[in-house]
């Protein structure tokens, strides 16, 4: 049934295309307007490169997540998938993976490309890559906890910024963290051990949570 | 000695709502069994649709207790929902599905697999043939639902709750939902219907349910 929800989704993702490549362009816009601002002082470009990308990421993220539920709340297709003899954590974490991989992805793939404008070494664009792949389903994971709470609300996409990006700094400052300590040429691992638990922590509760407030902002 | 026939399937026992600080109803009880149909009737605003929203568990009462085949609902788990099929004010129709692809998703989800002709069928005996590719956000209010309704038609389930679904349908369609009610209570389904036009059933166990406001 979790093929069905995800199929779904993609399907749904493709024929709004429009709202995938805006996404997109907003994290690639975003990035690309601060080595056009501060000027080509590598040194600096450098130690700003993963903060940079990083919290840009964060805010192409938010861009996403109002559509996670509003549509199918407003057609009435949330709580027929409420009504389906499935548990409605699976549901949500097929929700979740549909969004991650539209929503996220891209960002993960066009990150090192834009890294080069940074001046950041192979190495620690590869570092970047990694962080974002295993990064960015925090993001859904934890967006989608506030995409649920904000459902049917007036201007929920403000709402869920101010929800969700506090929850976001640990995954930031280890995402970051290990973009950081690979330019220094320190070791990644720590970071990166630390930014995998942040996401199986989120991945065992997210979708609990998302499914508790589906139910509570349904009634 | 009372056969399996009689037997109440779904029983509802001093139900009370509450929505915000305002009380709906309370003290409703009923107890429907195998081929019993019951409207729900009173004015806007009486707490017809918070009643069906309780009963497939969307909405959470205020007290009193539901059974469905002598279980409380409340602690059955997700297989409830293989015996129900709710339809409300929104249609559950994505505008970006084509009715082919609405049908099949919603009951795929629902863990029935349909085939393409299969949904061609119920959509063609929906009065939608020849317009089963085209998405459904160029179909009229009515079309539309037509393919929440074609979900009747495959669901299997023995408790239909239907919230003013005969809103911009036409006779023909009225027509269609009438035997297609008729053709699910004589198979001992149950059907609480929310509607303030008569349906005039021809069913043998007919209860309605006032709701004062």
């Amino acid at each position: 049934m979790l093929r069905w929800i995800v199929r779904r989704d993609l399907i749904l993702a493709w024929r709004r295309r429009a709202d995938v490549f805006s996404t997109v362009f907003f994290f690639v816009i975003v990035v690309s307007l601060f080595p056009l601002g501060i000027g080509p002082e590598a040194q600096l470009l450098k130690s700003i490169a993963p903060g940079v990308v990083w919290v840009a990421a964060l805010l192409a993220s938010m861009l996403s997540l109002g559509r996670l539920f509003a549509n199918d709340y407003q057609d009435g297709t949330l709580e027929q998938l409420l009504l389906t003899p499935q548990p409605l954590y699976l549901i949500v974490l097929g929700k979740i993976f549909a969004q991650w991989l539209v929503a996220e992805i891209p960002l993960v793939l066009i990150a090192p490309l834009l890294g080069v404008q940074f001046d950041l070494s192979k190495e620690t664009l590869l570092v970047l890559f990694v962080t974002l792949l295993i990064g960015t389903p925090v993001l859904s994971l934890i967006g989608s906890v506030g995409a649920a709470l904000t459902l049917g609300l007036r201007g929920s996409g403000v709402l869920i910024s101010i929800l969700v990006l506090p929850l976001y700094i640990p995954v930031l400052i280890f995402g970051a963290g290990a973009v950081d300590a690979s330019i220094m040429g320190s070791s990644t691992e720590s970071d990166l051990y630390l930014l995998g638990a942040v996401t199986v922590l989120s991945l065992t509760f997210a979708p609990w949570a998302t499914s508790a407030a589906l139910r509570i902002s349904l009634e | 000695m009372k056969s399996i026939e009689e037997k109440a399937m779904l029983e509802v026992t001093n139900l009370g709502c509450v929505r915000g600080d305002r009380r709906l109803f309370k003290g409703v009880n009923f107890s429907l069994t195998p081929g019993t149909f019951l409207q729900l009737q009173g004015p806007n605003g009486s707490g017809k649709t918070s009643l069906l929203r309780i009963i497939c568990r969307l909405l959470a009462q205020a007290e009193g207790e539901i059974h469905w085949q002598g279980a409380n609902i409340c602690s059955l788990g997700e297989e409830y929902f293989t015996a129900v099929t709710y339809l409300g004010h929104r249609n559950g129709v994505k505008d970006e599905f084509s009715a082919l692809e609405n049908l099949r998703v919603s009951n795929g989800l629902n863990g029935i697999e349909i085939n393409e002709n299969r949904a061609r069928d119920v959509l063609g005996r929906m009065g939608l043939g020849g317009r089963e590719s085209l998405p459904a956000r160029l179909l009229s209010e009515g079309q539309r639902r037509r393919i929440a309704l074609a979900r009747l038609l495959v669901c299997n389930t023995s408790v239909w709750l239907l919230d003013e679904v005969l809103t911009s349908l036409d006779k023909v369609a009225i027509a269609l939902i009438r035997s297609l009610i008729e053709e699910h209570l004589s198979n001992g389904g149950i059907a609480i219907v929310a509607t303030h036009q008569e349906l005039e059933l021809a069913a043998i166990s007919v209860q309605r349910l006032e709701l004062a406001t």
